[in-house]
């Protein structure tokens, strides 16, 4: 068909809001053919629907942070922009509940909440991501120790399906055990199942104090092991961090919340168990949530059991080991660290890097994933690596998608 | 399904061959002491019941059964109060009680590795020496098999502050439905791919059976305080709850009671609770010891300014055990002023309470049948127990209304038709006033993808029987992208 005669028919029928798409709405390379950005679910609809009977390839753009992370499409024609499906649809302050439309800006979110003094417990890695990018990919920040990631606060979603149906789960109520918990199932998919267009979250109250505790360490070992003596205390933090710059010393970091009272007294006994040189601030220290990365470059997140975030650390954070000007940052109270290696660095040691990585969280239960490399890195490893469960996990792909036209090959296993 | 006798016969001989004929059981009066779970109303006789040892004898199970085109239901301590352990008549009931292995603590994982079989509490006795505990606490927790608490999303008094199953099982084994073993998530978090572990825990057995539990362990808090107020009325004891979450303080647990269930408790287990309450508000705290002192002072402060005429504060886990032991046995306890009653179990939003329990008292009024409520306070989950006496013409009839009307009434103030307890067998048929059809057909492609022949625990959650059909083929056509080398296929 020729290209004015699918935008004619995409316009058909969802309005205006359908255009084509530009250079700038390449996908890691490869183009599109329009763009749409509905406002309602309903239009969301409407335009899924006249891309399933067009036979489009879809992907879902929100604020864009991310749409490097895994693999490129393997066809694209329809960009679905969320940026105009935003707003609060519910704040039941009460209830300590919100139900938000998709493009929702996290930040603008949390601007909203704030007037409650209540907050989406979620950090928000790269400034700009909406509320379907954090849901889409499953991401949190260092909060995560207490809080759990996007899957762990989401109560409700209404699904647009690659047909076009729409269909929800969950509801706006934190305790449910009704149905299926889909939430969960498109929480980290990638968009390849469906597009999210309005989320539910469980809420939390905005602490009355913070504290920031930090203590440089040597190198990661001793990162870790000051790690471990905070998780073995009876401090509660809200999150644990560790930072491993290239070169210079390593940080630990603690952050406590409460009520000002108890995190004086908290603050004090970590800053006791910390030992000499540890700092207390109530700002987040530089670089504090960030990805340890830019885009162009390689970024990773290694994930590992417990017992091995100290080998780990040591392993992968010994700088000098690969010869390349390796950052790593992550809650070593979670299990979950990501590293950042600048776009410049030679590819053949990059991949060799990948693969050692690989090596080293495997043998610590975990896994290391390529969230985002240049082109040359991409072509030597497999972004994603081993993952059980992928023959379960093409069989939902196929119920959801059968004709694999959302992000298709973007996501584990060539989904 | 019609299903001849000589057919259960040779999947008899195929379970035994797999497993050994002592895990099979096939005599009829053995049969009938599985004809139900929690939920006693609903009773089927299984075919067969089989009591494997571990994952590969459950695998082998499964298998026989797909051999056999039979139906399965995996059963864990028969718990459950929705009939999600119902025995299919012409299916094989996986008893998972043989399974009770802990097969590891790890507490520097801050993890422990367990058989389904294994029963919740002895999870938090065997990580105790270490200081830590397994949070998830539903009442039954002294018999309920971690096993069954995966099937059901299972939460507890305190998953206000600590949340469900789903927040504390970080990795499984499962058997899925055409007998193959498959690990979902693991020690470390966030497995690459999508979420079938969160997908599978609330499924209630119809994805499959788990046959190895990872869960994680919390630390013991180090300070706990609880205390118990007596209010007039439980508009009172609500305000005082909503008092408590606006100051943005979130206990371990906010319990509520009216006068009708505590009298039950009284009488069943002399709990000694305040005399003349009109409700009654259990509040725990923990945490850090001074978080816990800061805020405990807040919520003693918004219990008087709500007027409770009674407070109490436990000294001792023997004093704190007394306070929960009313609210634990409430349920059993109504058997002490109803000859039968109905357990049921649905959610609101947490403002919603004081005129949802308005309504309530309405409904029961107008029916003539009394309501005993017995509820979670914090968050919204009600567990309004319905009494009536089936040997009066009529009264069954009549409870059964008032429970459905309740659950009618949680839906109409946008919550959820069971909190905790699961869809099971018994509210199947309340599901689509939750879900629209589209809703539940996205759900069933869950499980048609892991369950195409539908063998998993049939007639569960879902109310009308769905067929998965096969999937649509993809296109076979040359897609321009493909022709333009932008793309290859997949």
């Amino acid at each position: 068909m020729p290209a004015d005669r699918v935008l004619d028919r995409l316009r058909a029928a969802a309005g205006d809001p359908v255009r084509q798409a530009g250079e700038d709405d390449a996908i890691a390379g490869v183009p599109a053919r329009y763009v749409a950005a509905p406002r309602d679910t309903a239009q969301a609809a409407a335009v899924l629907r006249a891309a399933a009977d067009l036979d489009l390839a879809v992907t879902v753009r929100g604020g864009g942070t991310r749409q490097d992370w895994g693999n490129p499409p393997r066809r694209l024609d329809l960009i679905l922009d969320t940026t105009a499906l935003a707003g609060v649809v519910e704040h039941a302050a009460g209830d300590l509940i919100t139900v938000v439309r998709a493009g929702t800006r996290l930040d603008t979110l949390a601007a909203t909440l704030a007037g409650a003094r209540q907050q989406l417990a979620l950090d928000a890695p790269l400034p700009g991501g909406t509320v379907g990018g954090a849901v889409a990919t499953n991401t949190a920040g260092p909060r995560r120790m207490l809080y759990g990631t996007p899957r762990d606060l989401l109560i409700g979603v209404t699904l647009v399906r690659a047909d076009g149906v729409v269909a929800h789960a969950g509801g706006k109520v934190v305790k449910n055990v009704a149905g299926y918990d889909l939430a969960k199932l498109v929480a980290g998919a990638y968009g390849t199942l469906g597009l999210v267009t309005e989320a539910a979250f469980r809420l939390h109250p905005l602490p009355a104090a913070v504290a920031y505790v930090s203590r440089g360490a040597d190198d990661a070992a001793e990162a870790a092991r000051l790690a471990a003596t905070v998780r073995a205390a009876q401090l509660v933090p809200t999150a644990l961090e560790v930072a491993v710059p290239p070169a210079g010393p390593a940080t630990v970091t603690v952050l406590l919340e409460g009520t000002p009272a108890g995190v004086a007294a908290r603050a004090d006994a970590a800053r006791r168990l910390l030992g000499a040189d540890t700092t207390v601030a109530d700002r987040p220290p530089d670089g504090w949530g960030r990805l340890p990365w830019r885009t162009g470059d390689t970024g990773l997140k290694l994930t590992a059991a417990l017992s091995g975030v100290p080998r780990l650390l040591a392993e992968v954070g010994a700088a000098d080991r690969h010869d390349l000007p390796l950052t790593l940052r992550g809650s070593a109270g979670v299990g979950v660290l990501y590293a950042g290696l600048p776009g410049t660095a030679d590819p053949e040691r990059v991949a060799a890097l990948v693969e050692s990585a690989r090596a080293a969280t495997a043998a610590a239960g975990g896994h290391t994933v390529v969230l985002t490399a240049p082109g040359p890195v991409r072509d030597r490893v497999d972004l994603w690596g081993p993952v059980d469960g992928l023959a379960l996990m093409r069989r939902v792909k196929q119920r959801f998608d059968p004709d694999a036209r959302l992000a298709p090959g973007r996501f584990v296993g060539g989904i | 399904m019609s299903t001849t006798t000589t057919d259960i016969e040779a999947l008899a001989a195929a379970l035994r061959a797999a497993i050994g004929a002592e895990r099979v059981i096939s005599d009829r009066q053995e049969l009938r002491t599985y004809e139900c779970d929690g939920l006693a109303q609903y009773k089927v006789v299984p075919a067969l019941v089989a009591l494997p040892d571990d994952a590969a004898q459950c695998a082998a199970v499964v298998r026989a059964c797909v051999a056999a085109g039979a139906p399965f239901v995996a059963r864990g301590s028969g718990t459950g109060l929705s009939g999600g352990a119902l025995p299919h008549a012409d299916g094989v009931l996986i008893v998972t009680s043989r399974m009770r292995e802990i097969i590891e603590i790890a507490p520097e994982d801050e993890r422990a590795v367990v058989q389904p079989g294994v029963i919740n509490l002895a999870i938090s006795r065997a990580a105790h020496p270490h200081g830590r505990y397994y949070a998830p606490d539903p009442s039954s927790q002294q018999i309920c098999s971690i096993g069954g608490n995966v099937a059901e999303n299972s939460g507890g008094a305190h998953c206000l502050k600590y949340g469900f199953t789903t927040h504390h099982v970080t990795g499984l084994e499962v058997v899925t439905p055409d007998g193959e073993r498959v690990r979902l998530g693991g020690r470390a978090p966030d497995t690459p791919g999508y979420d079938l572990l969160g997908a599978f825990i609330g499924s209630e057995g119809t994805l499959g059976i788990a046959t190895e539990v990872t869960v994680r362990l919390t630390r013991l808090p180090e300070s706990v305080r609880t205390l118990l107020a007596a209010f007039e009325t439980t508009d009172q004891a609500g305000a005082a709850t909503s008092a408590i979450i606006a100051a943005g303080v979130v206990p371990a647990a906010v319990e509520m009671m009216d006068a009708l269930a505590i009298s039950a408790a009284e009488a069943a287990v002399h709990c000694g609770y305040p005399a003349g309450a009109g409700a009654v508000l259990i509040v725990e705290l923990d945490g850090p010891a001074p978080e816990v002192d800061a805020q405990f002072a807040q919520v003693e402060a918004f219990c008087r300014d709500n007027r409770a005429f009674e407070i109490r504060i436990a000294a001792d886990d023997a004093e704190r055990a007394l306070f929960w032991k009313g609210r634990k046995s409430a349920f059993a306890a109504v058997g002490r002023i109803s000859p039968d009653y109905i357990v049921q179990d649905g959610v609101i939003p947490r403002t919603a309470l004081p005129e949802v329990l308005r309504r309530i008292g309405d409904l029961s009024a107008e029916r003539g049948i009394r309501v005993a409520n017995v509820f979670h306070a914090g968050d919204g989950n009600l567990h309004p127990l319905v009494l009536f006496d089936a040997a009066v013409e009529g009264q069954a009839e009549r409870a059964e209304e008032v429970s459905g009307a309740i659950l009618d009434l949680c839906v109409r103030h946008g919550g959820s038709i069971t909190g905790e307890h699961g869809v099971g067998v018994d509210k199947a048929k309340f599901l689509p006033r939750m879900f629209t059809d589209d809703d539940l057909d996205t759900m069933h492609l869950l499980r048609c993808a892991f369950d195409p022949a539908g063998l998993a625990n049939p007639g569960k959650v879902f109310p009308t029987p769905r067929l998965c059909g096969e999937i649509p083929r993809r296109r076979t056509g040359v897609h321009p992208a493909q022709q333009a080398g932008l793309a290859e296929a997949f």
